[in-house]
């Protein structure tokens, strides 16, 4: 019998949230008073979650290791969020985005928890707007919306290019309220390194204050995780520089399950790497392929002229271009989901068509939205349409308006400006949709431990859709984990505060200092870069874009070698009583090269191609990723010590009202 | 490839006095980013057993707001418009010489080398930054009040700030004024921002005085060096709010 209980409420589909609402206990309002929640991690799911939870009248502890909440890296993201509003009439509905989401994923996540993610989407939207988040408008004054990949409707709500830092000011406003009405304390430069676990439930951490070294007890009825995702396991990601699993593996060491950590999304759209000193990549939003083209050329002999610099690809007629995502996926053409756009550049470019130098780029050319709005505003101001400079200049306007603040990223770090050249990108490491395994209350499988947004694996499956990343954190902090969490904490009226002078308080507080001193003491020779930078060279060459067998075992076996070498030889300078970042960077790199591990095990475990994750050896003729029927369950890994001897259950995923079938873009 | 000199600001804590050490670096590459350049830097600091120079950064691509360098006398350094963790080495040349340093600002203390304590502002932010709405998910439905596009636009060029600290850096008198005005200007601009208004500007200057910020004298150094490029209507806008709450207030 499995251990897993997904906790999947009974009844048809479309009524599973709503009578999980009705049915689950509440606190009431005098009670709340009397209930600590500790919340780790502040971007979007742990700051709209903390926010919503003081507000109900819970004592809420948040900790967050940046030096303000309003700087967690849901800032970053581009492009937008979804929601079924429907209102661009363009035949949106929650089911349909349940659907996509789905399908987007490769069938390989939890029906009931995609569908309530689809249901309170649009309550989002209303909410962030009652928040004062500046969304993009209309000249009606109303929201206006673009398109994503792998959909067909237009439901995506955006600000520029800054999406995401505004939906987090937003989640950031809301905090503040609650931080000045004293119902949020919190703690930031603050790092958590153990989940304390008594009488089998979360009851505690204990952190690290970043400033001064100092190590703290801190106790709750219940702890919550929203620490992100896992994709600076690669060293160069589109994640920021402190982005970490050290949270989620910490809760994992003391039992919390972790699932499916092969399913990484490589996001097509980011800028190529440039040289050895890179220290991250930089993402060029999923929302550009609304109006950009990617290509290549499709002479062997063009390619090496634009390399050599003698050929400019602006001069290069369009028969001889590669429109290749149009070429294979009609249908959904440049707008195909992240996994099968950045496959096919892969494929293009491993075929010998990279355009720059290293021989890993692909064009994402602007030149016909240009001149496409150009005509359009020409016309509309009663301009000649046919005047070449004209249309250049409004159609300039049109995409600066559009995607200015991108064109700007693009150009500081390229040196090339992206309306006269089209831009140069290349797949790149953006998130992962693997993470702590929770049931539908976000649950984790330790009493009282949750997990919320990226930090849990429950929504996306094998690939995530553009634009989704948002909704999930949102949906999971602002509207499902106020109403699951509740319940739990029910049973705690009476508990009283957890006190942190007990044994289990001790003993974990003893691990960690034992751990920090084990680092800063050791007499070694490289520095924490350097470790970080070799795992991320085996991850990225023999767990990227494509895996197999042989690859997989050959990282398995480095990856255990690189951890022992790492506590041989790292070494680490200054004390534990300071300000040191170096210090921090250890500990983290020491949880990836664990991870990391247990990362190459499970893609060898699951023999079949889905989304994000793709087998050599499972593919069709036409090289697109192969799923089998035998593998439609969720990998969940129980520690056991060694990621080597990681225990394997397994959560068998049903799908009742979507038919499985072959995910098609064509 | 070029060789440099750096002069760089190291303060062991916020109770050490702190000096400049010069520190000499060769073969930077012109598409190294500049904290990329630190961390050769870092690197070869680690190397030889002496304590990297701490610096605060985290997205690297100009949105987080946690860079925070004084580069040869400017905020971010030498360009417009960005961060210093989009700067790239392009815009320095072989031989140059490189002064580093943190923020300098009453409100803003010195941690250790580079990094400063902006908390400040967070409390700033936490003394009325915000729309009191609670999160039922019963609010009305986003389209039910039209906004003009024009305001949504300024409000949200307003909200753009990403709370880095070069106003306040670059500013002779250490104000705040152009990060507290962005936010009182979203608000100030939507319709949802209206009901708390008068309180939400008379309590964030309140807070932003009692900080230790300094005056505006309008001599616009924070709209010159702000990497958002958020502009001193903001302030003028600010000072309209301020004046009208406080006949209210």
């Amino acid at each position: 019998m499995s251990k897993l209980d997904s906790k999947i409420p009974e009844g048809p589909l479309a009524d599973k949230w709503t009578k999980h609402k009705n049915d689950i206990n509440l606190v009431n309002p005098a009670n709340k008073r009397l209930i600590d929640v500790i919340i780790v991690g502040t971007g979007l799911a742990g700051g709209s979650a903390a926010a919503t939870l003081a507000e109900l009248g819970y004592n809420v502890k948040a900790f967050c290791f940046q030096d303000s909440p309003r700087r967690a890296h849901s800032i970053a993201a581009q492009g937008g969020i979804n929601a079924a509003k429907n209102y661009q009439g363009d035949g949106d509905s929650t089911y349909r985005l349940f659907y996509d989401t789905v399908k987007g994923g490769d069938y390989r996540s939890r029906e009931a928890n995609v569908y309530r993610l689809a249901e309170v989407s649009t309550n989002i939207i209303d909410q962030c707007v009652a928040q004062g988040v500046p969304f993009a408008r209309e000249y009606g004054g109303l929201l206006d919306n673009r398109s994503f990949g792998g959909v067909l409707v237009s439901r995506t709500f955006y600000a520029k290019g800054q999406t995401g830092q505004q939906l987090l000011l937003g989640a950031y406003a809301a905090m503040n309220r609650q931080i000045g009405r004293g119902k949020i304390k919190m703690y930031t430069r603050h790092e958590m390194l153990d989940v304390v676990i008594v009488d089998g439930k979360a009851r505690g951490i204990i952190a690290r204050n970043l400033v001064t070294g100092e190590i703290e007890r801190h106790s709750a009825h219940a702890v919550v995780l929203g620490t992100g995702g896992y994709g600076n396991a690669f060293y160069l990601s589109t994640y920021a520089m402190g982005s970490n699993v050290t949270a989620a593996w910490k809760a994992h060491k003391r039992g919390a399950f972790f699932a499916n950590p092969c399913y990484t999304q490589i996001h097509p759209t980011c800028i190529p790497v440039s040289g050895n000193h890179q220290s991250k990549l930089t993402l060029m939003s999923e929302s550009l392929r609304n109006d950009g083209r990617i290509w290549v050329p499709k002479h062997k002999k063009d390619v090496e002229a634009i390399r050599n610099g003698s050929l400019k690809p602006t001069d290069l007629a369009e028969e001889d271009r590669d429109y290749y995502l149009e070429r294979r996926y009609p249908a959904f053409g440049n707008l195909v989901p992240r996994d099968v756009a950045s496959r096919a550049a892969k494929e293009r470019c491993d075929a010998g068509y990279g355009v720059n130098q290293t021989g890993e780029a692909v064009y994402l050319d602007f030149a016909s939205a240009i001149e496409r709005y150009g005509k359009e505003q020409a016309f509309v101001k009663g301009l000649n349409v046919e005047d070449k400079a004209v249309i250049t200049k409004l159609g300039k306007e049109v995409v600066e308006n559009k995607y200015g603040n991108l064109f700007q990223m693009y150009e500081k770090i390229v040196d090339q400006n992206p309306y006269e050249t089209p831009m140069m990108i290349y797949p790149a490491v953006h998130y992962t949709m693997g993470g702590l395994w929770v049931d539908y209350n976000l649950m984790t499988n330790v009493p009282g431990l949750y997990a919320i947004g990226e930090a849990n694996f429950s929504d996306h499956g094998a690939n995530r859709l553009g634009a989704s990343a948002l909704m999930q954190g949102l949906a999971d902090g602002y509207f499902v984990l106020p109403y699951t969490i509740g319940d739990y904490l029910a049973d705690d009226i009476r508990t009283g505060p957890i006190p942190t002078d007990s044994k289990e308080f001790d003993d974990a507080e003893q691990k960690v200092k034992g751990d920090i001193d084990k680092l800063i003491n050791n007499e070694g020779t490289k520095s924490v870069d350097h470790f970080h930078k070799r795992l991320g060279k085996i991850m990225w060459n023999k767990c990227g874009m494509a895996r197999n067998e042989k690859d997989l075992k050959e990282a398995i076996q480095e990856i255990a070698e690189l951890r022992v070498e790492f506590y041989k030889d790292v070494f680490v300078p200054g004390t534990e009583n300071e300000y040191n970042e170096e210090l921090a960077k250890a500990g983290r790199v020491a949880d990836f090269l664990e991870l990391g591990e247990l990362f190459a095990k499970d893609a060898l475990e699951r023999e079949e191609s889905a989304g994000g994750h793709f087998r050599d050896e499972f593919q069709t003729e036409t090289g697109e990723a192969m799923r089998r029927k035998e593998f439609q369950y969720v990998s969940a890994w129980e520690y056991k010590g060694q990621p080597s001897e990681a225990v394997h259950h397994k959560e068998i995923l049903e799908y009742e009202n979507i038919e499985v079938k072959e995910r098609s873009y064509k | 490839m070029m060789n440099l000199t750096l002069k760089i600001w190291r303060q062991k804590d916020a109770n050490d006095k702190g000096k400049i050490v010069d520190y000499p670096i060769s073969n930077i590459s012109p598409d190294m980013s500049f904290l990329e350049m630190l961390d050769v830097l870092n690197q070869e600091l680690i190397e030889k057993g002496e304590q990297p120079v701490a610096f605060d950064h985290d997205c690297r691509e100009g949105i987080c707001g946690t860079c925070s360098l004084y580069i040869n006398g400017r905020a971010h350094g030498p360009e417009t418009k960005i961060t210093a963790c989009q700067l790239h080495m392009r815009s320095f040349k072989d031989g140059d010489t490189i002064y580093i340093e943190p923020w300098r600002a009453k409100a803003f203390p010195v941690i250790k080398d580079l990094i400063v304590d902006r908390t400040s502002f967070d409390r700033i932010q936490q003394a009325g930054g915000f729309i009191s709405v609670n999160t039922s998910g019963n609010t009305q439905d986003a389209n039910a009040i039209p906004i003009e596009k024009e305001n949504a636009d300024k409000a949200f060029d307003a909200a753009t700030c990403i709370g880095c600290g070069a106003c306040v850096a670059s500013c002779k008198n250490s104000s705040a004024m152009l990060f507290v005005s962005a936010k009182v200007s979203q608000f100030a601009l939507l319709p949802q921002g209206q009901v708390e208004a008068t309180d939400r500007v008379l309590n964030m200057v309140k807070q932003m005085d009692d900080e230790g910020f300094g005056n505006c004298t309008n001599t616009g150094a924070c709209e010159v060096e702000c990497p958002k490029g958020i502009s001193l209507e903001n302030i003028a806008r600010m000072n309209r709010e301020y004046l009208v709450a406080s006949f209210k207030g």
